[in-house]
């Protein structure tokens, strides 16, 4: 077992008195595939936030053995923990190939970054394989769909040399087909990484999370498989409770019957 | 990707350098009356600084209102050592100081009385002003409309600055009246043209450098940067470094400009530096297109061209014709004139009835790309 985990200790984030993310107590075992679910304004996003050095929090976001907080963005992300955002933000003015070769140079010295690209690196071309996105490694980032977008955003996670990769509703807007084949591409890279997922589509959720984490309020709510989750009943009086939820969403979270 | 391969290409690149040459080294010569060579010299220098603004802006995303603050640091300091240079041996003291005052040199000119320091000085202190502003903006994340209002004030302070000393800095008139170069006499012909000439060789040696720059791993990011700095944040970069550095070198540009700018045209002025010439450096760098690497040296050369024919002939038109042209080219033609040849490429293979195979890379082309 390498000391590539998450812990988060008492992290709390909070914005002018809000607390938008209360005493979170959470860790996060290289190889699981954690999902961070949770109502809207629960703190999901929140959260990501603070450990990747986007917001200032407090507590503690330890990640093999460094603690993050207080650190800043590009100094958290050389220490191997990369994420994703709401909106696939990819370089549309560049290519697939130039995307990749850019996230994968974070640690370039001065006459790499001086001097012409005249091949690719190799985990580039692996990760063009990975996602899926070989046979347009010349074509504009700008040109691709939504759901190819959010591919070579993951691919740029992983060139990185990321070890803990923090996605952001990876699949919105995506098509079933798409979320299927996203799901499966999280699966094979969480089998060596540390890898949490916020989201809102629960029937993905379902589908492919190995642990669930939910928040609610800022405060984790529930830990544990699917099932466990599905189980507890704090879980069902949040996502049944009323004007929180629609059935169908209840339903999708908690299962048929719920 | 015509322009890719053009800039790629090495053969390509070294036929254009050398067309460049020769058109600027030999055809202009023969063809111009000296005058006019002087005044190629002085749009050369506009080139210089315009090459800058296409780096910094087009590839960088700066907009920077206040490149004559740059410019203005080059030419002072080449004006200072001018000066002292010529002021007469038995008291050291510049005419035009001792024309106003008794008091002497002020301390802070006295280092320039050495040719080396003054050549240093021109590549250092606008770096090291350009740093220090840069990793201060760009670290507290200025940028857009922001980080142009600041670059404006400061060409609006320094000119200001210079206004209000007029005992040392000239003030309102500036520094003119230059009678030697490094020893050799302003005066002579031959020294004039070899004074235009190191202005053709420095413009094109800037050119290979933003080349350089363009085609690098760094061009890369410093695009990305541009498009999406939060982006290059996460991948672990550090985007104010990236952005200070172009920043930096297009202010090396701008001092190198005004540094030649004094010799080749005698003067310079608060005139010279403040936000009325900035603003206008940079029309001629939108009018090229900002985004290229020819787009910015050709604008800015007929841009400077067009208001020394147009104020000859009509002397206030040219602030009209100036800001008509702008608008144009903002409302109709954002990437500049350069912008124009993808355009005409696409007319010209629509008008073409069979097309020579859908090259497109991209079976799934989603949304057009530009």
């Amino acid at each position: 077992m390498n000391a590539d985990y998450l812990e988060l200790t008492n992290l709390t984030v909070s914005f002018d008195g809000f607390v938008a993310v209360d005493r979170v107590n959470m860790s996060v075992l290289p190889g699981d595939l954690r999902f961070l679910i949770g109502p809207n304004g629960a703190g999901k996003t929140t959260l990501i936030d603070a450990v990747s050095g986007l917001v200032p929090a407090t507590g503690a976001a330890r990640w093999a053995g460094e603690n993050l907080v207080g650190r800043k963005v590009h100094r958290i992300a050389r220490l191997g923990v990369g994420r994703t955002f709401q909106t696939a933000t990819v370089f549309e003015e560049l290519t697939v190939a130039q995307n990749l070769d850019i996230a994968a140079g974070a640690r370039r010295g001065l006459l790499t970054l001086a001097r012409r690209r005249t091949s690719l690196p190799e985990v580039v071309v692996k990760a063009m394989e990975t996602i899926g996105l070989t046979d347009l490694a010349d074509a504009l980032a700008g040109t691709l769909s939504h759901g190819q977008k959010q591919w070579l955003e993951i691919g740029m996670v992983l060139v990185q040399d990321a070890r803990l990769i923090m996605l952001d509703e990876p699949v919105a807007g995506m098509s079933a087909e798409e979320k299927d084949e996203t799901g499966r591409l999280l699966q094979r890279i969480a089998a060596d990484l540390t890898v949490v997922v916020v989201e809102h589509d629960m029937d993905f959720m379902r589908a492919f999370a190995t642990s669930v984490t939910v928040l609610h309020a800022g405060k984790v709510l529930a830990e544990g498989s699917v099932a466990q989750v599905q189980a507890d009943p704090r879980v069902q009086e949040v996502y049944l409770g009323p004007g929180e939820h629609s059935k169908a969403v209840a339903e999708a979270v908690l299962g048929e019957g719920a | 990707m015509n322009l890719k391969s053009f800039l790629t290409n090495r053969w390509a690149v070294a036929a254009g350098f050398a067309v460049a040459a020769v058109l600027l080294l030999v055809v202009a010569p023969a063809l111009l009356s000296s005058f006019r060579l002087g005044l190629l010299g002085k749009y050369l220098c506009y080139a210089m600084v315009a090459v800058g603004i296409g780096l910094a802006w087009g590839r960088g995303g700066m907009l920077v209102l206040g490149q004559g603050v740059f410019f203005g640091l080059g030419a002072y300091i080449m004006a200072m050592h001018l000066k002292l240079a010529d002021a007469p041996p038995s008291t050291g003291v510049p005419d035009f100081m001792a024309l106003i005052s008794s008091d002497g040199v002020p301390v802070w000119w006295e280092p320039f009385r050495s040719g080396v320091v003054t050549l240093i000085a021109i590549v250092v202190v606008p770096t090291a002003v350009a740093v220090l502003l840069g990793l201060a903006t760009f670290r507290r994340r200025v940028r857009g409309a922001y980080f142009a209002i600041l670059s404006q004030a400061l060409a609006a302070a320094f000119a200001i600055l210079l206004i209000g000393n007029p005992r040392s800095t000239g003030g309102s008139t500036g520094l003119n009246n230059f009678k030697g170069f490094f020893g050799f006499s302003l005066r002579d012909p031959a020294n004039r043209m070899t004074l235009y000439v190191i202005a053709v060789v420095a413009l094109l040696a800037m050119v290979a450098v933003a080349r350089q720059l363009m085609v690098s791993r760094y061009g890369e990011l410093l695009v990305a940067c541009r498009d999406a700095e939060e982006r290059v944040r996460f991948l672990g970069y550090d985007p104010a470094a990236i952005k200070t550095f172009a920043y930096a070198v297009a202010a090396v540009m701008a001092g190198v400009a005004g540094a030649l700018f004094v010799p080749i045209v005698g003067i310079v002025s608060p005139n010279d530096v403040g936000i009325v010439p900035s603003i206008g450096l940079l029309i001629g760098v939108a009018i090229g297109g900002r985004t290229t690497l020819l787009g910015p040296v050709l604008g800015a050369i007929a841009v400077a061209w067009a208001e020394t024919s147009l104020s000859e002939r009509f002397p206030s038109g040219w602030t009209y014709a100036q800001g008509l042209l702008f608008m144009l080219v903002v409302a109709f033609l954002p990437g500049g004139l350069a912008s124009l040849r993808p355009i005409v490429r696409g007319w010209r293979e629509r008008l073409r009835p069979s097309h020579t195979a859908d090259s497109a890379p991209v079976p799934s082309l989603s949304g057009s790309s530009r």
